[in-house]
Order: C-alpha cells, then structure tokens, then sequence
C-alpha cells in the first residue's frame, strides 16, 4: 500500500495571545531603546500546538482526527495543507491536495452564485475547464438553478452553505482535507453531503477528515487517530479509538473503575462492573444479549427497609431507563446488587449509571457511577444521524408476498370493533 | 530544498506494492484512479528556509487564480454604485480641474508650456492609478485573511492581483486623457512608444512599495493609517501638481530617486513630446525600484509564514 502522506517529527509553535499584539508602537519602542536586542528573537509566552507527531497515510484511506478543542487536529491539518508552516519536522505529500477548512471560501457576497462558484472553484484548487465542465451538475447537486444568477448576499443561509459545498464536493483532489465541515446545512442536504463524502472515498481518494461528530467519524473511516494535547495518543480502526475517546472524555480521564473509600458510618457504593459477558473491559458493553451489571455496596452495619433506585443516563443526561424497589434489607460487609437485563438496546456511546440508597427519606448514597459504562456494540441503525434513535435494536426484516384476505372476514372484524 | 530532498532518501520506504493494494472496504472501482495513473505530484512541507526561497514557478502554476482574483477586483469595484466605471473618469477629470484652478491660475505655477488642463491630466492618469494599486495592495492581505488561513496558495498572488486589476482603471483613464490631449491638438510622436515603459515602472513601483506594506500591513494594522499620509507626502515628492524643472538642478538625481517622478515626467514627455526625455534621472529611478522590490518580494516571502498565523 502506498503511503500519500508521511509526516515525520512534525511540530508547530505557536506564540500566545496572537489577537494581543504589541503592535507596531511597541514594536518600534524596543527598537529606539534597544536596537540590537530588538533584533533578537523576542522572549514571548509559546506553546506547542503539535508536538513530535509522525503519520502515515495510505492511498485510499479515510483517516479521521479526533481529539478536544486545541488539541491540535487543526493545526495538524493546516500543516499538511500547506496554510501554515511547521516550526520543526517534514512532511511529504504525493498527490494533488485538497482542503476544505470552511464552507465558502473566497465567496464574495457582490458577486452572483455563477460567478462565486468559479471563484471559489478557482481559489479551492480547481482549474476552470474543471469547474465550466462541472458547472451544471454543481448547481444541480446545490438545487439553486433558478438563483445562480442572484448575488449570494440575497441568498438564505441554508442556499449560500448549499452552493458552497457543492463547490468543494465537486473538488476532485487525490487527497482531501476536511475540517468539520459537515455540520452545516439542512438535514436533507447533510444527508447528500454524506453520500457524497462516501463517493469520494468509495473513488479510492484518500481523506482525512476532522470531526467532532463521533457517529460520523465511525461511519466513514477507516481508521481513526486521536490527537490529544498536541501528540498523537492513539492510533488505530476507528471503532477502537473512537470508544477509548468516547470513555476517557465521559469520565473526564482519570479513574480505576473503584470509588475512593472515604471516613464514612453508612453504607457506601464502591465499585461497579459488567459480570455477564464475562471477559473484556467489565465497563464496555459488547453485547446486545443478556446483560448482568453488578453494582458492590460496602456496608458497615446492617441495613433495613431500604429504598434502593437506579438509573441510566446517556451522555447528553438524557434519562434512558429507571427504577427503584422499597424494603430492602443489607448484610454487613460487601453486598453485591446484581442486576439482569434481557438486553441493552442501546446506541454505541458513553452512558452512565445512578445509584442511589435512602432510608426514610433520607439518603445514605447516591452514586454517579465511574467510569462511565461504554457501549461499543455495533451500531445497528439508519446509516444518516439524523435517523438515529436512541435505541439500537436488531431487527429482522422480510418482504413477503401477502395473499389477498378474504373480504368477508376483515368487513366482520371491522364491524365487530 | 536541498537537505529535505537528500532526508528524504533516507525515510523508510513504503512497502513495495502487493497485488491486492485495495483495503476491503474500498470496492474496486475502475474510475478510481490509480497509483498508475496519477500524476506524480510530491509536495514537501518543511520549516520556513531562510531568505531565498522565493518559489516564483509556483505563482506560474497558479495564474488561473492570479486570473480569478483580478477578474474579481474588476467584477466587485464598482458593484452597486450608480454611475459605475464612470468614476475611473470622473476623479482625476474633477482633481484636475482643482489643480488647474488652485494650482495654475491662483497660484500660477510653471507647466514647462504645456495647457494646465494636458499637464495635470497626464500626471494625475500614471498617479491614480499608482496610488489606488498601492492602496489596495496595503489592504490585500488583510482583506484575504479568511481565505489565507483556510487555504493554500502562493500568497504572492495577492500582492500581485491589485496591481494589475487597476490597469483596467487604468485604461479607461488613459483613453479619456488622449481625448483631452487631442482636444489640445497635441499629435503623437515617436516619443509615445517609451509609454509601457513608463507604465512598467509605475506598476514594479506600486508592487515593490506595496510588497512591503501588505506584508507590513498583516502584522501591524497601523500601516494602513500610514499609508494615506505616505501617498499625500509622496505626490507632493513627485511632479503632480508642479513641473520637475523647478527642483535645483544639484538636486534631481536625489529627486529621481523617487520613481514616481521618472514615471510623470515620463507619460508628459511621451504623450505631448514636449518637457523632459528620459535621462540620467530615469536610470535612478529604475535602480531604485529595483531595489524595493527584490526586497519586497523577499521580505514578503520571508513574512508568508507569519501572515497566516497572524493575520
């Protein structure tokens, strides 16, 4: 397999507080006080946006970066674009290079969507033999045939973020850059991208993609590198990274699965774990069979007449299921809490268990349970996101022919309701 | 270039190409194309190097946006405004007869014999068209930052693209000062052949100094204050409003100095065939704006870098 992109020991510094410049008053003050040291590199607050980070990229590939907000993602992909220059290490790029960091770009609102969709064609990289051959079927994939003749400062937003990703989806590169460009527009029109984002990794091109939309990410690539504080922290088939990110940010990154024992007269949760599937990490979920989660209460002295609840939330706290039960009795010493489930049909993804123990009203403990459970089950639903429910449950499916009911029976049932 | 291409030999291989070189998940598509086919583009990204890394076969490669930019500068100047291209004419016509009244009948400075109306209007065509190129060239960088930090290109093309949009300006004033000239009855002599010259110069000049100041611009935004000052001081510094032969002979090869001046004397001279050949004071000129402007395009270059993480 060919490699198109190979980074090696790539690294950018990056100077604090950019916005906050000096200025050239300042710039000039330093120089009359002290011409020589002025000439000197500037003591300045720095930091590394990228650090040491080495990449390989095959032909073909659909490689994702995920990772928080600066952690360097971006700066990675502005490195490999060429936007910016990194301040030590190499890269070697082998093919034509595409990049969409932002939907529109070089779009001027004067000017009409014909004359937009050249200029931002031109400025993305294309040539305008390219664009004039694909002009039609650009304002066909946009739906704007009957205002490509409009100033885009008349447009909607929703017709300008169409018109300008049917530039860029036009955009036939050999390798395309894609910074989190997919969350913009209607659903409808989201869907379109999608498909057409799968078109071009179907076509063999290899892309590199952004994104903070982890469903997104899972469903269109291949492979899946976490960037994390400016170095790459896992590298890998995207299902597996995905789920280690989608954990580590859920319990907010440091944890041994056991609740610290504290000074403490009541009863107390300690720890939680899947029992049943056995084998694998006792807090991801692997399966939609039978599930027996297991919950162990530390309990100085015996308990009576408990009023014991449960919860499960996902991770936008949405509440996914609950129940309590009055009247329960505790042993002293270590209690387990076993519950079994039939199934758990639930999207992959980061959710988190409640516990809580109340005497008399008054509570005992509550537990937001750590670490958060991860389910990393396949994911079984429609293939666009904005079809996704929060269950995930398999389902057969058939078409059969049905024979035509005999109409004397179905007019007596309907008069019989 | 010449270190990462010899480090590039020594980066391990890939692995020689196996038979199913396709990843199970890619259909094997016939259009894709493949490692065959494509075209051998290798792009190496390195640290900025030095001073002389100019890279001015690139900019050839993307004339096409050089060609979008400037189609777009055309297109967007004069959108929405009433009387459209008609202020190409109407400035210097409306400055020249300012000059005419103020400078020559008020203050009845000489006009080397020329009608006040043929020598303002010849001087001011060059000058609008230096000044708004310098102006807009200050501005490029700044006004592009949206595109310049999410897209690559030579970023030389920006400088580049005001300078030759205004040509179109330029033109149209051009044929309105022949108007003029012929209603003087002045005829054209062999003289007017030196005019592309002279357009040439005012063109590297206004690009040289704008090299400077769009770069200087993106790091400093009080350049842009500046910069209107600098075109008041600098037409007062060049023969505008006043004819060249008032400055002290022991001082005009300080005066040619500036290119400005080789440019007017320059478009009267060939336009009218009287007043000022090109001489002595043009080669200064020419020096000079050779000067600023391999330091413009190197300090631009040296700068590109920095342009895109703070503009």
């Amino acid at each position: 397999m060919n490699s198109v992109i190979h980074a090696e020991h790539l690294s950018k510094l990056y100077r604090r507080g950019l916005n906050a410049d000096p200025g050239l008053r300042h710039a000039l003050e330093k120089f009359l006080r002290s011409p020589l040291e002025s000439l000197r590199r500037p003591k300045q607050e720095t930091f590394w946006a990228l650090k040491d980070v080495s990449l390989d990229v095959r032909e073909g590939e659909v490689l994702g970066l995920i990772g928080r907000n600066g952690a360097g993602k971006t700066t990675l992909l502005k490195i490999l674009s060429r936007i910016t220059k990194p301040t030590t290490g190499f890269a070697e790029i082998h093919g034509r290079v595409g990049s969409l960091l932002e939907v529109g770009t070089g779009f001027h609102p004067e000017l009409t969507g014909r004359e937009n969709t050249f200029l931002s064609g031109a400025i993305l990289g294309m040539s305008k033999r390219d664009i004039t051959r694909k002009f039609d079927e650009i304002v066909a994939f946009a739906e704007l045939e009957k205002f490509i003749d409009t100033p885009v400062k008349h447009y909607s937003s929703g017709m300008y973020v169409r018109l300008a990703f049917a530039v860029a989806a036009h955009l036939e590169p050999e390798i395309l850059l894609v910074d989190e460009v997919l969350a913009v527009g209607d659903i409808n029109f989201q869907k379109k991208c999608l498909g057409k984002m799968g078109d071009v990794a179907r076509a063999g091109r290899t892309v590199v993609l952004v994104s903070h939309q982890l469903n997104q990410i899972r469903r269109l690539c291949h492979r899946v590198v976490w960037v994390d504080d400016g170095q790459i922290r896992q590298d890998g088939p995207a299902g597996d990274v995905v789920s280690a990110y989608e954990s580590v940010m859920a319990r907010g990154d440091s944890d041994t699965g056991e609740r610290a024992r504290t000074v403490n007269t009541g009863a107390r949760f300690v720890k939680w774990a899947i029992v049943s599937p056995d084998g694998g990490d006792p807090h991801t979920l692997t399966s939609l069979g039978a599930v027996t989660v297991s919950f162990t209460l530390d309990v100085p002295q015996p308990l009576r007449n408990i009023h014991h609840g449960i919860a499960l939330f996902n991770h936008d706290r949405q509440l996914m299921w609950g129940w309590a039960t009055d009247g329960v009795n505790f042993h002293q010493g270590e209690n387990s809490l076993t519950f079994t489930f039939p199934m758990l049909p639930l999207r992959p993804g980061p959710y988190s268990w409640l516990v809580s123990l109340y005497q008399d009203s008054k509570e005992i403990d509550v537990w937001e349970c750590l670490p958060e459970m991860h389910v990393a089950t396949a994911a079984l639903q429609h293939q666009y996101d904005s079809w996704n429910g929060i269950l995930n449950i398999p389902v057969d499916f058939n078409v059969s022919r049905q024979l035509a009911p005999s109409s004397g029976n179905s007019t007596a049932e309907s008069k019989s309701q | 270039m010449a270190s990462v291409t010899s480090r590039s030999s020594d980066e391990p291989l890939p692995n020689p190409r196996l038979p199913e070189n396709a990843p199970a998940t890619v259909p094997q598509n016939l259009a894709a194309p493949t490692a065959a086919a494509r075209p051998a583009v290798i792009t190496r990204i390195a640290p900025p190097r030095g001073w002389f890394d100019l890279r001015l076969s690139e900019l050839w490669a993307y004339r096409e946006l050089l060609y979008f930019f400037i189609w777009r500068d055309v297109k967007v100047r004069y959108k929405q405004t009433v009387i459209g291209v008609a202020w190409v004419v109407i400035q210097p016509l409306l400055t020249m007869g300012v000059f005419t009244l103020f400078f020559g009948r008020l203050a009845k400075l000489p006009s080397d014999g020329l009608p006040y109306p043929v020598f303002y209007f010849s001087a001011l065509v060059p000058w609008t068209y230096f000044a708004t190129a310098l102006q807009s060239c200050t501005n490029v960088v700044v006004e592009n930052q949206r595109v310049i930090t999410k897209v690559y290109f030579p970023r030389l093309v920006l400088p580049i693209s005001p300078v030759l949009s205004g040509l179109v300006d330029f033109a149209i004033g051009f044929v309105v000062l022949m108007i003029v000239v012929a209603f003087y009855n002045f005829r054209p002599t062999p003289a007017i052949l030196w005019l592309p010259a002279f357009l040439l110069l005012a063109l590297l000049t206004a690009l040289g100094v704008g090299l400077w100041m769009s770069a200087l611009n993106a790091l400093y935004r009080d350049v842009r204050y500046i910069v209107p000052f600098l075109m008041q001081f600098w037409m007062f510094a060049s023969p505008v409003a006043y004819p060249s032969s008032l400055v002290p002979q022991r001082y005009r090869w300080l005066y040619g100095l500036n290119p400005m001046a080789g440019v007017i004397d320059g478009f009267r001279w060939a336009i009218t065939g009287h007043g000022q050949p090109p001489g002595p004071q043009l080669l200064a000129s020419t020096a000079a704006v050779l000067v600023i402007l391999v330091g413009g395009l190197l300090f631009f270059q040296r700068m590109e870098g920095a342009i895109a993480d703070r503009v």
